[in-house]
């Protein structure tokens, strides 16, 4: 089933989903409200049956964060790229770890390294980090303590007047 | 050994025990096998048939309990940090150090921008032998030992008078 038929299951299952052609494969781009309900019907439909999360990122974006949601069907053998916003200041995205078990650890990965909280999800703690790290490095403004339990962690004290960046 | 340390000047008695000593902790270094990351694998082979530590009398020892010297092949997180230190403290004296590899000695690629990375595990424990590479060949890690024997051959019960 291509990409474009996808999105019209889904539309025509009330669902907000937007197709877009981003280079270089097409994604559906679903608000966080019908996220829950399209993952279990993109699981549970027959003609669907996306049974694997191969995949799920988080990514920044300037205006916005972001989680992809990379699905594959080994019934019908067709892949499916889910695009999923939310603002920067209120970061939620519902949990699909209910529907597939897969997004456990990488919805606690994306919540570590980005700082998505994703909403219901059964045990959402630092998976990488230690779990009194303060802050999620992999967002933009992210500054790098100095100091961890007393360990210097910076090159600036060790190299004053280092060229820069 | 804490009895006559550091108590007599370089008398006969205390040079010969030198000998002994040292011979005995040069000769069987065994090493806590601290892999924390691709370096472990370096150090895995150097262990191995092909380069064959025993025949230095170095066995890998997986407790700190039964080691005296800690190899830290690879990059050392801040998380990971903290355990190094406990690892290291949980080691008999006399006791020593090799850092492995360039993540080791300096924090590596992590160096300006690792958030997480330790910038030298020197900042974490005391390193005798540092072993340039990334990862370094199974013969720089034998010759951090050759090195690391020397150095225990010079080390003396005797007063130190500087």
């Amino acid at each position: 089933m291509t990409p474009q038929e996808i999105c019209q299951r889904l539309t025509d299952a009330g669902l907000q989903v937007t197709f877009q052609e981003t280079p270089p494969e097409p994604c559906l781009e679903i608000t966080s409200e019908s996220l829950q309900e399209a993952a279990q019907l993109l699981k549970s439909n027959a003609d669907l049956a996306f049974d694997s999360l191969l995949c799920l990122s988080a990514l920044e974006r300037p205006e916005f964060l972001e989680t992809v949601y990379h699905l594959f069907s080994f019934k019908h053998r067709h892949h499916i790229t889910l695009k999923v916003r939310c603002p920067k200041d209120d970061a939620v995205i519902p949990t699909v770890s209910e529907i597939w078990p897969t997004a456990n650890w990488h919805e606690r990965e994306a919540y570590d390294l980005i700082g998505i909280r994703y909403d219901g999800h059964p045990d959402l703690r630092r998976i990488l980090l230690s779990e009194d790290w303060e802050g999620h490095p992999l967002r933009k403004d992210y500054q790098p303590p100095a100091f961890y339990h007393g360990i210097p962690l910076t090159t600036q004290l060790l190299t004053p007047g280092d060229e820069g960046n | 050994m804490g009895i006559i340390e550091g108590r007599y000047g370089p008398n006969i008695l205390i040079t010969s025990l030198d000998k002994v000593f040292n011979w005995g902790r040069a000769k069987s270094i065994w090493p806590v096998t601290f892999g924390i990351a691709c370096c472990a694998i370096e150090m895995m082979c150097t262990a191995a048939s092909r380069f064959d530590l025993d025949r230095f009398g170095i066995f890998m020892r997986p407790t700190p309990r039964q080691a005296d010297c800690m190899i830290v092949a690879g990059t050392v997180t801040a998380k990971m940090a903290e355990r190094l230190r406990r690892l290291y403290d949980q080691m008999p004296e006399p006791k020593w150090v090799i850092s492995m590899g360039s993540c080791a000695n300096s924090g590596g690629p992590y160096w300006q921008y690792g958030y997480h990375v330790v910038k030298g595990v020197d900042q974490v424990v005391p390193v005798d032998v540092y072993v340039p590479g990334c990862p370094p060949h199974p013969e720089a890690l034998l010759d951090a030992f050759i090195q690391l024997q020397a150095k225990i051959d010079r080390e003396t019960l005797a007063k130190q008078t500087a």
